[in-house]
């Protein structure tokens, strides 16, 4: 993919709109992300000039995490953190694995285990 | 950072529809740590004529705030909750949220029954598994859960129950009421 020149710089200022972190791209280069789809690190990001909330998904992904969770981590609109993933998944740095990839639904033995939890809540 | 899911991490899903004020956001923050999720969809055709978009034309996306709750179950098994935008502008929003949900609360307030028509057929069409969780606010009658069903021409397998969102045992409740129904339902159908 062809990225745009770079037109944000330091001149910006600190108050950035959402979309201007991502050069105003509402989409990601593949599909889109599930809100449910799991967020790994699976490189090393030393290699990269990365944008601050880059690195701060990064951080947030030590543990695998949900799409929905790193974008209430970094209180930004799940569109914006999709197209931060995918730059991040284009560079190699995570994986992002949506539920369906993993079978289609949770098995009995998950929803009793469910149900018990709820239960002690 | 609270980050509970590890190696092979299990997040489920499940939503909460009913009509606008119906208390879902009561329900999520009765059961849940509740934390605002925002999101921004392109306007459907669906929300021309319901939002006036005279003179912002180049306006496409809108953002909404949904009700966003996680209920750790053990370390890498967590149920999530989605409060479903009430409004019909955000129809649009429905189809990926139910996408892999593993069920649905319909909440419905027995004075504006007719509010939650659109979920219940929503999630019938989807074949979301699905229970109605019917909130007894303050001086309500309070119909018989029978009356709901017929009121709301329910399949018989479709749980309903009277329920006080505020209070967290009867949050509780109506969870577990809906995973034991999606249980049956996956169960009956392999």
């Amino acid at each position: 993919m062809n990225e745009p020149p770079r037109w944000l710089d330091e001149d910006a200022g600190p108050v950035v709109r959402p979309y201007a972190l991502i050069r105003g791209r509402t989409r990601t280069s593949g599909e889109a992300f599930d809100l449910m789809a799991i967020v790994s690190i699976v490189g090393d990001p030393e290699s990269y000039d990365l944008e601050p909330e880059q690195l701060l998904i990064l951080r947030a992904a030590r543990n695998p995490i949900t799409v929905a969770d790193v974008a209430v981590e970094l209180d930004l609109p799940v569109g914006v953190v999709r197209v931060l993933l995918g730059d991040l998944r284009d560079h190699g740095l995570i994986s992002v694995t949506s539920p369906s990839e993993k079978g289609p639904r949770p098995n009995e033995r998950i929803l009793k285990e469910v149900i018990n939890g709820l239960r002690a809540l | 950072m609270d980050s509970v899911l590890s190696e092979d991490p299990v997040a489920l899903k499940i939503l909460i529809a009913g009509g606008f004020g119906v208390g879902k956001t009561t329900l999520v923050g009765a059961i849940s740590e509740i934390r605002p999720l925002r999101t921004e969809e392109v306007l459907s055709d669906r929300g021309v004529g319901v939002d006036d978009l005279d003179g912002v034309e180049a306006k496409t996306t809108t953002t909404v705030a949904m009700d966003f709750g996680r209920i750790t179950i053990r370390e890498g098994l967590v149920v999530y909750l989605f409060g479903t935008p009430g409004q019909e502008r955000f129809w649009f929003m429905w189809d990926e949220l139910s996408y892999g949900a593993l069920g649905a609360v319909v909440i419905a307030d027995t004075r504006r029954l007719t509010d939650c028509f659109p979920s219940v057929d929503y999630f019938e069409q989807r074949g979301t598994p699905f229970v109605v969780a019917v909130n007894c606010f303050d001086g309500a009658d309070r119909h018989s859960v029978d009356d709901v069903r017929i009121a709301l021409d329910l399949d018989d397998d479709v749980p309903v129950l009277l329920c006080d969102v505020r209070r967290r045992t009867s949050a509780k409740e109506v969870m577990v009421t809906l995973v034991e129904h999606s249980l049956r339902t996956m169960t009956s159908a392999n």
